[in-house]
């Protein structure tokens, strides 16, 4: 025992009513640095050991309201500016309707942060070790019994005085509790390299498996079957009609809403050489042309046009819009690839509307200026 | 037979038993061996869990057209299934944050079994909405994550705000439940004499000693946690109800089903935790602990929440006539004596009917029959749950697009499965974690707090 460390004396009481007097009593002496040891919580003990209330309100209150804050900037920042869809025409900061998640996030957040503040700063989480464990003493309160301890690092306190106080007030079974300096610290572990590598690890696996999950498994059998299914596409076969097409041919003599017949089909060459661009690039043309180009170009051609598809392989990634041939040619010959699509790229004569598809040229015209200023753009 | 003395306050617990007698009772299911009968038990519930299993493998490989969801039906079981989970799940947390904030002392002997029923009813209810999306892996979707379609998910919809509320419900219950064990498993380290049990014990139990400075912050976040999960568990329900009353659907767009839901949620939370418990306290000499005023005090509750729920279907059809809209007053009608008629029925005669029963107290104070009319209970709320999904869908505006939706055999193993997977759970719970709370227990013993002072 000589070569160990005293940590204070404990004593053990049998009833609720003789450890709150005791701990009333040891409060009273000036004694700072102890603490009652009990198997559940003994109502009015925190008066009797004159204790602060707990200041862990404090941790809910800020915690939510960060919880709270960071949920309506999101929500506010992804549906305003980020990404604008009108749903339901509802304005895009739609308050109400914000109100469940923003309720959600401030609870979780308090919930979380309320814990693990609890369990980081007055638990001392990670440490887990102290000169109590494995005493008899410990496994006594643990279960049916209450105990005090009189901690040595207490200015008051002496081996002598320690053992007449506890014998003072009644208490049986008093012994000192020494430990090992090397075996048992009591200090905060939470920057230990233990601790944080665990961290790290723990961290990798879950990001990693993110990763894998949303950037690989997405595109293994079976998972990217979607593309596989038994219904009737528009250009299978089907046996069900005598010409033997799953689409069906309009009625003769109709024509279907808002449709113009396309005069220049496979015929790019008249197309550029006829059709001319009746908008003008103003600002707000350029504008619907960006967000149109942005919907339908951008995926395959890239945001600027360099051909740097956002498909990662599903698709071949097409050439560079800047190229001398494409920036030779005439808007009624970039409208054709549009309206007509050009060996594997589809048509987006169905998604885009004449106007739309001019002024999507506008904007393409913008992005190859970009990268081929003339001189006299400086000014 | 025996009266109760009114002019003191019955004790929670009976008997007076020693501190150190409720240790051993409670850690004794997990000190001994499982017996012959917790295998049959597990074999069971392993194997309806294995069928349920089985039918999700085949629904993912061919695809969900292997279930009953038709065309205007578009959300069948699973949808039906969710509902009925989350709605067990709602007992536990009542139990544990409302009583305690309402200093209702006798929750303390049920409240942690309540908790962890909450838990793996939310488990099994989480299944479902992953599941009826057909391919349950594109799911990750459905968090705001930054991607590369550089698009977000809608917050505006209330299938959005039925994720955030379900997973934050998961969490903060498994918070809740876990701050409550603390304290338990640290009465364990200090009992077992196993070598790796006391490994894992230490771990769990955070260096927990019992320490009144401890306890302080304790109880602080316990109140604080449950000052949270009220409001919370009243949110998850009603949400799950926006799901259903924010849509246009006539029978599902009423501004009374946010409180229905949530009445309908703790009377079938409350008739499971009592159906269970009754074989608790049996198995494991509980009986003290789980007194029969306790039971009694959960059939109360039953019937007030029966009597609410029973409320709500006579105000639907009332408000449905009052407010002259025809297709409205075509569901109710519909409902009551259309195709489903036989579900409705179910449903009002098991909701309203048999609870009023409890009105008499040899009815809430006999086991046997309490077991039976908490197992009707559910019936019929699960009844109530298919009943609002299917006869509105099937039956909306369009009377072209009418159909009938019947289940397939593929949904009823999935039903199945979830029963199984839910008792698993419960089952291993019962003999890995003390399903009792041992230190809130010691706390209401007769004698265990101090005699003089206030409390
Ligand atoms: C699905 C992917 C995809 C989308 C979306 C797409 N393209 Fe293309 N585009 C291609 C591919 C691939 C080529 C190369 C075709 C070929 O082999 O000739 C191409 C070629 C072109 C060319 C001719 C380039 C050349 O050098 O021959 C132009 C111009 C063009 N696209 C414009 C557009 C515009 C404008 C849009 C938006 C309306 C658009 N593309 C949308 C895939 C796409």
């Amino acid at each position: 025992m000589s070569d160990k460390i005293l940590y204070g004396y404990t004593g053990i009481f049998d009833t609720p009513d003789e450890i709150i007097l005791a701990a009333n009593k040891v409060a009273e002496d000036g004694y700072k640095k102890f603490d009652v040891n009990t198997p559940y919580p003994v109502h009015g003990m925190d008066n009797a050991m004159k204790l602060p209330v707990s200041k862990l309100g404090y941790a809910a209150l800020i915690f939510g309201l960060t919880g709270t804050i960071s949920a309506v900037t999101l929500m506010y920042f992804l549906s305003v500016f980020d990404y604008p869809i009108v749903i339901g025409g509802k304005p895009f900061f739609a308050f109400p309707a914000f109100v469940p998640i923003i309720f959600e996030v401030t609870v979780l957040a308090a919930s979380i942060a309320t814990v693990v503040t609890m369990i980081a700063l007055f638990f001392k989480f990670p440490n887990i070790s102290h000169p109590l464990h494995d005493t008899e003493y410990m496994k006594k309160v643990s279960s049916n019994k209450y105990g005090i301890l009189l901690q040595a690092d207490d200015l008051k306190f002496t081996e002598e005085s320690a053992k007449e106080l506890l014998a003072k007030l009644g208490a049986k079974d008093i012994t000192a509790i020494y430990y090992d300096q090397a075996e048992i610290s009591t200090e905060h572990k939470i920057f230990e390299p233990k601790f944080i590598s665990l961290l790290i690890i723990i961290a990798v696996v879950v990001s990693g498996s993110t990763y894998f999950a949303l950037n690989k498994l997405m595109f293994m059998v079976p998972f990217n079957w979607m593309m596989e299914q038994s219904k009737i596409i528009p250009q299978d076969n089907n046996s069900f009609f005598s010409d033997g097409k799953a689409m069906r041919t309009p009625i003769e003599g109709t024509v279907a809403r808002g449709n113009m017949p396309y005069q220049f089909k496979g015929d790019p060459e008249s197309a550029g050489k006829y059709l001319k661009n009746t908008l003008l690039p103003t600002e707000k043309n350029l504008d619907l042309g960006k967000k149109k180009y942005d919907i339908y170009c951008s995926p395959c051609h890239g945001y600027y046009g360099e051909g740097d598809s956002r498909l990662r392989g599903q698709f071949p990634n097409p050439p560079s819009l800047h190229s001398e041939k494409v920036r030779t040619w005439t808007d009624g010959r970039l409208y054709h690839v549009i309206t007509e699509g050009q060996n594997i790229m589809p048509s987006y004569a169905s998604q885009m509307t004449r106007k739309e598809r001019w002024a999507t040229i506008l904007y393409l015209r913008v992005l190859q200026r970009s990268l081929n200023a003339k001189e006299s753009d400086l000014e | 037979m025996n009266e109760i003395d009114y002019t003191r306050e019955i004790p929670v617990i009976e008997g007076r038993p020693a501190l150190r007698e409720i240790d051993d009772l409670i850690a004794k299911p997990l000190e001994t061996k499982p017996d012959k009968k917790y295998y049959l038990a597990l074999a069971v519930t392993l194997t309806m869990t294995g069928i349920g299993a089985i039918a999700l493998l085949l629904s993912f490989y061919y695809g969900t057209g292997l279930w009953g969801n038709n065309n205007p039906v578009g959300w069948g079981l699973p949808i039906v299934n969710f509902v009925f989970w989350v709605g067990i799940g709602h007992a536990g947390t009542l139990i544990s944050a409302i009583l305690f904030l309402l200093r209702q002392r006798w929750r303390n002997g049920i409240a942690r079994f309540a908790e962890g029923m909450t838990i793996f009813a939310v488990m099994t209810a989480g299944i479902f909405p992953l599941i009826h999306v057909g391919r349950p892996w594109l799911a990750g979707y459905l968090f705001p994550y930054p991607n590369q379609h550089s698009l977000w998910v809608n917050f505006t919809s209330p299938l959005l705000w039925d994720v955030f509320a379900v997973s934050t419900y998961f969490t903060v219950s498994f918070i809740f439940w876990y701050v409550g064990l603390i304290p338990d498993f640290a009465t364990l380290r200090d009992r077992t004499s196993n070598k790796i049990k006391k490994l894992i014990y230490s771990v769990t139990s955070l260096g927990w000693r019992h320490s009144n400075r401890h306890w302080q912050h304790y109880e602080m976040v316990y109140l604080i946690l449950a000052g949270f999960a009220t409001p919370l568990v009243l949110s998850v329900h009603t949400i799950v109800s926006f799901d259903f009353a924010v849509s246009i659907m006539p029978g599902w767009h009423t501004t009374i089903f946010p409180p229905y839901f949530v009445a309908g949620a703790v009377f079938s939370g409350f008739a499971m935790v009592q159906n269970v418990l009754i074989f608790i306290r049996k198995i494991f000499n509980y009986e003290h602990i789980i007194t029969l005023n306790t039971l009694e005090r959960m059939n109360k509750i039953i019937l007030l929440t029966g009597s609410m729920v029973g409320y709500a279907y006579a105000m639907e059809f009332f408000i449905a006539w009052y407010s002259g809209v025809q297709p409205e007053q075509f569901t109710f009608i519909n409902r009551a004596f259309g195709p489903y008629a036989w579900a409705y029925w179910i449903m009002v005669s098991c909701n309203v009917i048999f609870p009023q029963l409890f009105w008499v107290k040899k009815i809430r104070r006999s086991i046997p029959i309490m077991f039976v009319i908490a197992v009707l209970v559910n019936v019929g709320m699960w009844f109530e749950r298919f009943v609002i999904t299917v006869t509105s869908l099937s039956r909306d505006y369009l009377p072209s697009s009418w159909a009938y939706y019947a289940p397939t055999l593929v949904d009823g193993a999935i039903l199945l499965g979830s029963f199984g997977f839910f008792f698993t759970w419960l089952l291993l719970f019962t003999k890995t974690l003390p399903v009792v709370s041992i230190a809130e227990v010691k706390a209401v013993v007769e004698g265990s707090q101090p005699s003089h002072g206030d409390h």
